[in-house]
């Protein structure tokens, strides 16, 4: 039996297809769900994906975050259930307060479409305990708001939660702290690309590891991320020994 | 119920790195204008709200820019009373 994950779907996402495929190819069964219901249809994890929800008016993630399939994500989240944002589902996660920050304006103002390397800060994570070592991942980028910003208290306090999951770093795995650094694409602070709650199941990233799924895509390192997710998922739905003899089986 | 108008302004607050207000500053010298510095640029929502009185209206307007119009975070807001003038007239009276 798979692992049903929902795919949440915005007037504007635009890359709710890539998270499909990318949950297929990790052994999920993907369940889109419309921002319009309130019901996550008993998913075992919701993935937030990428586009120009609400055509990104106001601020990017702000209209999506009252829409009424975001409170039900919310309870869902508070009981513990794995939430992935990406990009501009990121976006949605940091207005709505379901992870600390914000996302701003690309420091040098253009829309950034291409290829960076980030590292994991943690392997443990839901969201990376599949990516086995601390080394660059490449994956796509494609943002015109993905600068992340919080004060220096939300900052000193995410590093030291363990809060940080991906930093932009050089290709040989260096991560890059300084804003101006060259393998920083959009000025965030600290460098970070992914953060995550205080609890641990909430995560956003701006890159897109749903894309980097394939290496005729360019990259596959990606793949290991949704895998992480949608393994983890499988573990605390807690489908118990039947389901875990079924993937066994499946592989 | 009475109409009131009111607009909300807002802008990045101090201290937060403004690209926007940035590039700004960088074309001053095409215009030949010197002297000008610390441009934050922002966002202006004009609305009108029907309410029993200006308070109950300005309560709605103050819910509206503090969760949906400005970002706590990265943001700074003010609620501006317009009156019962349309959006133009008030432009108009601006100039």
């Amino acid at each position: 039996m798979k692992v049903r994950i929902g795919v949440v779907v915005f007037p504007g996402s635009n890359r709710d297809i890539d998270a499909i495929n990318a949950l297929q190819l990790a052994g999920a069964e993907p369940v889109r769900l419309w921002h319009e219901q309130s019901s996550l249809d008993g998913v075992a994890g919701v993935l937030l994906p990428g586009g120009f929800a609400y055509g990104d008016y106001i601020r990017a993630g702000v209209i999506a975050r009252f829409s009424p399939v975001m409170g039900s994500i919310a309870s869902f989240a508070a009981d513990g259930g794995l939430v992935l944002g990406i990009c501009n589902g990121f976006q949605v996660l940091a207005e709505a307060g379901l992870v600390p920050g914000a996302l701003l304006r690309n420091r040098g103002l253009r829309f950034v479409c291409r290829q960076v390397a980030i590292v994991p800060e943690r392997l443990d994570s839901p969201f990376t305990s599949l990516v086995g070592e601390r080394r660059a991942l490449r994956m796509p980028i494609a943002h015109g708001e993905g600068r992340y910003y919080a004060d220096d208290a939300t900052l000193d306090a995410v590093e030291r939660d363990g809060q940080v999951l991906f930093r932009y770093a050089a290709l040989d795995g260096t991560p890059s702290r300084d804003p101006s650094d060259p393998a920083n694409p959009n000025g965030s602070l600290r460098g970070i690309a992914g953060v995550a709650n205080a609890a641990g199941n909430v995560a956003g990233l701006m890159p897109h590891p749903e894309t980097a799924v394939e290496s005729v895509l360019g990259s596959d390192d990606g793949l290991l991320v949704i895998r992480s997710f949608v393994e983890s998922a499988r573990e605390r739905a807690g489908g118990g020994a039947r389901v875990e003899a079924a993937v066994a089986g499946a592989r | 119920m009475t109409s009131y108008r009111f607009a909300v302004n807002v802008t990045p607050k101090p201290g937060i790195l403004d690209p926007q207000g940035r590039a700004v500053e960088g074309s001053l010298g095409h215009l030949g204008i010197d002297g000008v510095s610390e441009v934050r640029v922002g966002r202006r929502v004009e609305l009108t709200v029907e309410a029993a009185d200006e308070g109950a209206a300005r309560a709605v307007v103050e819910r509206l820019a503090s969760e949906l119009l400005s970002n706590p975070l990265i943001e700074a807001y003010a609620v501006e009373v317009l009156g019962a003038a349309s959006s133009t007239l008030s432009a108009e009276a601006v100039r």
